[in-house]
């Protein structure tokens, strides 16, 4: 799935890690009825940078990352992925699509919505945990991780479940590979929706509050095991989460986000140091 | 009634027939009810809408149109169009078609219980349509679908007593044929009612059973 | 083949029969709710050696046919009058339903409810009558109205004893003209022009009933 380098990102002063585009938001609008969720958002983000997200409830945060995972479709703009349209295809790229609102001439001139089909083979390469985990309550531990990688990806039996166990093992959780989901308290299921994404070898990957549904006291083994991962792989992150040292642990770059817009960018000390927004101020106050 | 009991006791070997035809049609009625409720089911609930369309036009028509009118219009209106089934066909037929139709309501509404963070997981892994309903939402359907239909199957066994209307000879036909040899009505009708109850009780056991272990698979409670 | 003429000769009788149909559900359904409640709150408010026998009885009533319990009914007491008999059975049959409807009802009032009234220092009429019940009618309207639907689809079956309903009519028209086709479908439309409109009344019932809980 690596491709050569086709684009920089520009802009020196968002502390961009990556030089390689992974995803832009191209004029991004996204509508629900007639609340506007997502306001002509232009966004990129490097190959294997860490990114977080933050800002107040209904900001937008979540939905970037669902049009990501195709779970909404954008109203307006076009979003790329690894330097090709994703949330839209060539025109004449065989069937057409399901339709989404009329958008700016200039982003997705020659595009038409992205068929089912054409995400299919496209959203593989992005991975997500939710807020709720969201495990498969009639498969064990072990079948949740492998599930995919056999049915999806195609991969042996035999190697996937070898590769489920090392997984399940770095996440500190090897002895449970034969246990229910819902025998699992809330900090080792998030556990294993971190080990399932990671198993279907996701080039970025999608963290949607995956500590906020948690008893206080199990946040941080579910945090320390992300950090693992930012460390031991090249993994490009996006990331929601309340938890502001975690955010400055893990990422090259926060983006504060309001009503829909980026309000503040910058690296993570510089923002949650010396944030230069009234709004982001507010916000960090609120949540220390 | 020591008349009828010598009665009954010669007729033993036909009632044991009659019992027979009744499980009989049980069991087929529910076969063809059941696959017509998935098949019905999972187009309610399809994307298409001609598909929806046609699975709700045909489930409310076998829903509104009464299982009895059904069964006779099958008997004696069929044949007049050209068509003619056997009694007993005509009963599994008309079982499976109206038990069916309230079986699509049954697997519709339990795959729309599936939670949508089921589906959402699943695009997040990178699965089909295809695959998503055969490994994901079908399994977590099941053990919802099992109890309702329980009661639909206990339902269709009480039904299958109308075959015997259409000369279906089921056991409410051979114990009318004994109460007429023995004069005995009561005694005879007193029997089937315990016998029925009977059959009934060991159908809830057997999906009692079933219901269990639908709901081990899924762990104690939670969705995950 | 379908023959119009005869169809439009069965028409007055078919829905001559409608209007016993008709009569015999809204009685038996009349019959249904008010002994259905008596069964539940005897199931739930009587001693155990009552409510025991009660309970089973209703059990044994559900797990049986309604057409053999109209046989035995009919049998058992030849003295009442066909219709009047048809709509104890079916009222008998369908209390026994309903009263496990009423039962879930009541018991989907949460228990807070119950423990603010008395904490309030209610009393026990104005518990059932202001907090109990309007709560729990909400959750049983539409079982009751699904079971209402399902009681005139089996009316048919008075016809066995005897009852001129609507089944009946298009059966006898059947036999003695030789047009069964056009009986019986003339009778399965009217059937279906009268329960699906209910059918979606009732869901709308209940998609409004789940958006306002």
């Amino acid at each position: 799935m690596r491709r050569e380098p086709e684009d920089t990102v520009a802009g020196p002063e968002d502390g961009v890690a990556g030089t390689v585009e992974a995803v832009r938001f191209d004029r991004v609008t996204k509508r629900f009825g007639e609340h506007t969720v997502l306001d002509g958002l232009d966004l990129a983000v490097g190959r294997g940078e860490r990114v977080t997200l933050i800002g107040p409830s209904g900001s937008g945060k979540t939905t970037i990352l669902r049009l990501l995972m195709t779970l909404e479709r954008v109203t307006e703009g076009v979003i790329h992925v690894a330097g090709e349209p994703y949330s839209h295809m060539p025109s004449g790229h065989g069937e057409r699509g399901a339709g989404a609102g009329p958008g700016g001439p200039d982003p997705k001139a020659g595009l038409v919505p992205a068929s089912e089909r054409y995400l299919a083979a496209r959203r593989r390469g992005i991975g997500m945990v939710f807020q709720h985990f969201n495990l498969f309550p009639h498969m064990s531990v072990l079948e949740n991780v492998v599930e995919a990688p056999v049915h999806v990806l195609r991969e042996g039996k035999e190697a996937a479940a070898a590769r489920a166990r090392e997984l399940l093992g770095m996440v500190g959780l090897a002895d449970k590979v034969d246990a229910r989901p819902t025998r699992l308290s809330g900090g080792q299921q998030q556990r294993v929706a971190i080990a399932r994404a990671l198993a279907m070898r996701p080039e970025i990957l999608l963290l949607d509050e995956v500590t906020s549904a948690l008893d206080p006291e199990l946040v941080a083994e579910v945090l320390d095991v992300l950090r693992d991962v930012a460390r031991a792989t090249d993994i490009t992150l996006l990331c929601v989460t309340h938890e502001m040292g975690f955010a400055r642990d893990v990422s090259d770059r926060i983006l504060m986000f309001d009503r829909g817009r980026i309000v503040e960018s910058g690296r993570a000390d510089q923002l949650l140091d010396e944030p230069t927004h009234e709004r982001t101020r507010a916000f960090l106050r609120a949540v220390r | 009634m020591s008349g009828f009991l010598a009665e009954l006791g010669r007729a033993l070997p036909r009632l044991g027939e009659g019992l027979l035809v009744t499980v009989e049609s049980t069991v087929l009625g529910a076969g063809l009810a059941l696959v017509l409720a998935y098949a019905l089911g999972l187009m309610s609930g399809s994307r298409s809408r001609a598909a929806r369309g046609a699975a709700r036009t045909v489930v409310e028509f076998f829903r509104g149109t009464s299982l009895y009118v059904q069964l006779f219009w099958l008997f004696f209106a069929l044949p007049m169009l050209g068509f003619r089934l056997e009694p007993l066909a005509c009963g599994v037929v008309a079982l499976g078609l109206n038990f069916g139709a309230y079986g699509a309501e049954v697997v519709r509404g339990a795959v729309a219980a599936v939670p949508r963070a089921q589906l959402e997981a699943s695009v997040a892994l990178g699965m089909g349509p295809g695959l998503r309903l055969r490994r994901v939402v079908l399994p977590q359907a099941h053990p919802l679908m099992v109890a309702p239909f329980k009661n639909l199957l206990v339902q269709l066994l009480k039904a299958t007593p109308l075959l015997s209307l259409v000369t279906v000879p089921d056991l409410t036909f051979r114990i009318d044929q004994l109460r007429s040899a023995t004069g005995d009505t009561a005694a005879a009708y007193l029997l089937l009612l315990a016998v029925y109850g009977v059959l009934a009780g060991v159908l809830s056991l057997l999906m009692n059973a079933l219901e269990r272990a639908a709901k081990a698979r899924l762990g104690t409670g939670g969705d995950g | 083949m379908w023959d119009g003429e005869a169809a439009w000769a069965a028409l007055p009788t078919v829905l001559e029969g409608f209007g016993i149909t008709l009569v015999a559900t809204v009685l038996g359904f009349g019959v249904a709710l008010l002994l259905g409640l008596v069964l539940a709150l005897v199931g739930r408010a009587a001693p155990r050696w009552v409510a025991g026998p009660v309970n089973a009885a209703a059990a044994f009533v559900r797990s049986t046919p309604l057409l053999v319990q109209l046989f035995a009914a009919w049998v058992l007491v030849p003295a009442l009058d066909a219709l009047v008999l048809g709509v104890l059975v079916l009222g008998v049959h369908y209390a026994a339903y309903l009263s496990e409807v009423y039962r879930t009802g009541i018991d989907s009032v949460p228990k807070g409810q119950w423990e603010a009234c008395t904490a309030l220092s209610l009393p026990r009429r104005r518990v059932w009558r202001a907090v109990v019940l309007p709560q729990a009618v909400r959750n049983v309207l539409p079982p009751l109205g699904n079971y209402a639907v399902s009681m005139f689809k089996e009316t048919p079956l008075l016809s066995v004893i005897t009852v001129h309903e609507m089944f009946h009519e298009a059966s006898s028209f059947g036999s003695t003209h030789f047009a069964y086709l056009e009986s019986f479908t003339l009778a399965a439309a009217v059937f279906l022009l009268a329960s699906w409109p209910t059918s979606v009344l009732v869901r709308r019932l209940e998609a409004r009933l789940a958006k306002g809980a």
